[in-house]
């Protein structure tokens, strides 16, 4: 008796009705509207700037503007946005080319090799580094990078060349320090942290069945590594490295204040070069003709262009790439 | 993992019930191991005999040490910081803790196979195969292709993957992924094959074909099996080692020890008191 009272007691209690019946619909149509908003922000975004550039775009032509080599806001408002675009394209990935190895050793050290102790204090500082603003690589850049690799770097090899190899000159550029590959060094320095903090996660995921299953079979350390952790770790390396290479097509100011604006076609390893976010940030206050400031603005729209081709190229090799210890 | 002290227990030294076989010739003997984690002891003390061509049991309740144990003859310890190991591990006569003794050398004539299937998702079913042969330095097809077919064919996977060698591996049932894993540890030829609760994770049918295959491997390989399942104990193995708190109770050959144990804790744990 006592207990079926209980139970109807249980059963009548009374439920707060409203939350009952439309919780899970508002909570939905809540979840639904801020997921939309998300599509919505990013077709938006990429519309407006393409309805900004189309001044310029339009009358240079898509293709006109993009392969254009030419960049002329003061005489002739001719247009052409190619050396920007190469130069954003070369510092971007030249900085993967040489931060990923250093990336990746930092982290085989710190999730396999280092005592626990150092592999804090290297974590500690891989992190600090991707906190550091921009602007202090800048400032870095300009006034101990620049110089310390023109004394170091540039002119001797400057010199070397044209007493020995003439022909080498014109493809090495002015040495004054300010230029495409102290660009690229800067840069490649900023972006060491998100490939490092990435592919440690992804070593350190690596499950301990996996390690032991290479260990009990004969192999060395090393050949774990190769054999086991890194294949399984591809996954997250890559992302790290993608993430690297997305923060590099879009870092402005530190490249601003080192690659020395040039607006033509990088062709020289020391001289001046530009990159799209250079050019958009330098620039744009500058403007007064309609046209200079829709081109400004088409630069933009073409730098989202590439970065929406780089993130979707991306993710689709992720999954490719992607490990699962699920059957499928 | 057993805890506990030396201080706690005061049971040290030989306490357990060894009937020796002297008929079997001997591949591996056991010398007061005793595997510590820090101030711990996992198991403590154990002589153990692993007889050639034969099938040997670890039993025991949970945290006894049997797994602790297996792990001490192939220098798995070794990557588990903060492990040590004393004792003899002999292996043929040879102590594989002896300073001068490589463990890569040792885990290659002592292959393992662990509780869940971990074959390695990024390789093939014939890459998973070679890859211990490939690690001493094997290259050539045709090597390769025989060694894949023998252990495929020892493992009984070779029927049913003969045809799609190159795919993935993840893409074979949790059965066969062990199976296959038993094929990847054969294929380095190994003198023992060191088995950690290798059906745990499996279904009944898929037990059973791995427990039928242990009659026909220990022909060529001598087999350690930990299991937490006696009657597969009973049914797979010649000698049986049962293990408790850390200790080795009793050990000898399989059917005296089920029928008639000498130690009063095995009787208990056998007849289903405890455990």
């Amino acid at each position: 008796m006592q207990q079926a009272s209980t139970q109807s007691a249980l059963i009548k209690r009374k439920t707060s009705a409203i939350y009952r019946v439309l919780g899970d619909r508002i909570f939905l149509a809540v979840v639904l509207l801020l997921a939309l908003s998300l599509i919505a922000l990013t077709l938006g975004l990429g519309y407006f700037l393409y309805l900004g550039g189309s001044q310029t775009i339009n009358k240079e032509g898509f293709f006109g503007f993009l392969t254009g080599t030419t960049w002329d806001p003061a005489l002739r408002l001719e247009f052409g946005i190619w050396p920007y675009v190469v130069g954003t394209l070369i510092t971007s990935l030249a900085a993967l080319v040489l931060s990923v190895p250093v990336a990746l050793a930092a982290a085989i050290f710190t999730a396999e090799y280092a005592p626990r102790w150092l592999a804090g204090i290297i974590n500690y500082l891989v992190d600090l580094m991707a906190a550091v603003p921009s602007v202090v690589y800048g400032i870095w850049g300009i006034f101990v990078l620049a110089p310390f690799l023109r004394e170091a770097f540039y002119l001797p090899v400057f010199l070397w060349a044209s007493e020995n190899a003439p022909w080498l000159v014109r493809y090495l550029g002015n040495p004054a320090g300010y230029g495409l590959f102290t660009g690229i060094v800067v840069l490649s320095s900023m972006i060491i942290p998100f490939t490092a903090a990435l592919s440690r996660d992804a070593i350190s995921l690596v499950p301990v069945a996996q390690r032991e299953g290479a260990y009990a079979l004969g192999a060395t350390r090393w050949e774990v590594m190769q054999m086991v952790i890194l294949p399984y770790a591809r996954g997250g390396i890559f992302a790290g490295a993608m993430l690297a290479l997305g923060r590099a097509l879009g870092e402005t100011m530190a490249i601003a204040m080192v690659i020395g604006n040039g607006n033509i076609l990088p062709y020289t390893l020391f001289g001046p070069a530009s990159t799209m976010p250079a050019v958009i940030a330098l620039e744009l206050k500058e403007a007064v003709e309609d046209l200079h400031y829709s081109a400004i603005i088409g630069v933009g729209f073409f730098l989202f262009l590439i970065a929406f081709i780089v993130n979707a190229t991306a993710s689709y090799l992720l999954n490719k790439l992607k490990v699962s210890e699920q059957r499928f | 993992m057993s805890e506990f002290t030396p201080a706690a227990n005061p049971q040290t030294g030989h306490t357990e019930i060894i009937t020796p076989d002297p008929n079997a010739k001997t591949r591996i003997e056991a010398r007061r191991v005793t595997v510590w984690y820090g101030q711990k002891a996992g198991v403590r003390d154990v002589d153990m005999p692993i007889y050639a061509n034969k099938v040997t049991a670890l039993i025991g309740p949970s945290g006894c040490g049997k797994t602790t144990f297996l792990r001490a003859l192939n220098r798995m310890h070794d990557l588990t910081p903060h492990a040590r190991v004393t004792g003899e591990v002999l292996l043929d006569g040879v102590n594989v803790y002896d300073p001068g003794v490589d463990p890569v050398e040792v885990r290659r004539k002592i292959g393992m196979v662990f509780q869940k299937p971990n074959p390695f998702p990024t390789l093939s079913i014939y890459g998973n195969v070679v890859a211990g042969l490939r690690l001493v330095g094997i290259r050539k097809k045709s090597l390769l292709d025989e060694a894949v077919e023998r252990a495929l064919t020892q493992a009984a996977l070779w029927d049913e993957v003969k045809d799609r060698l190159h795919a993935p591996s993840m893409s074979l049932s949790g059965g066969q992924q062990q199976r296959l894993c038993i094929a990847r540890a054969l294929a380095v030829e190994p003198e023992v094959l060191l088995m950690d609760e290798p059906t745990s994770a499996l279904d009944p049918i898929s037990t059973q074909s791995i427990e039928d295959l242990l009659t026909e491997l220990k022909k060529h390989v001598t087999i350690v099996i930990v299991t937490h399942n006696m009657q597969q104990a009973g049914r797979v193995s010649d000698y049986t080692g049962f293990f408790l708190n850390g200790d080795l109770v009793e050990f000898g050959p399989t059917n005296p020890l089920f029928t008639t144990p000498k130690d009063k804790r095995t009787e208990a744990y056998i007849t289903g008191r405890f455990g």
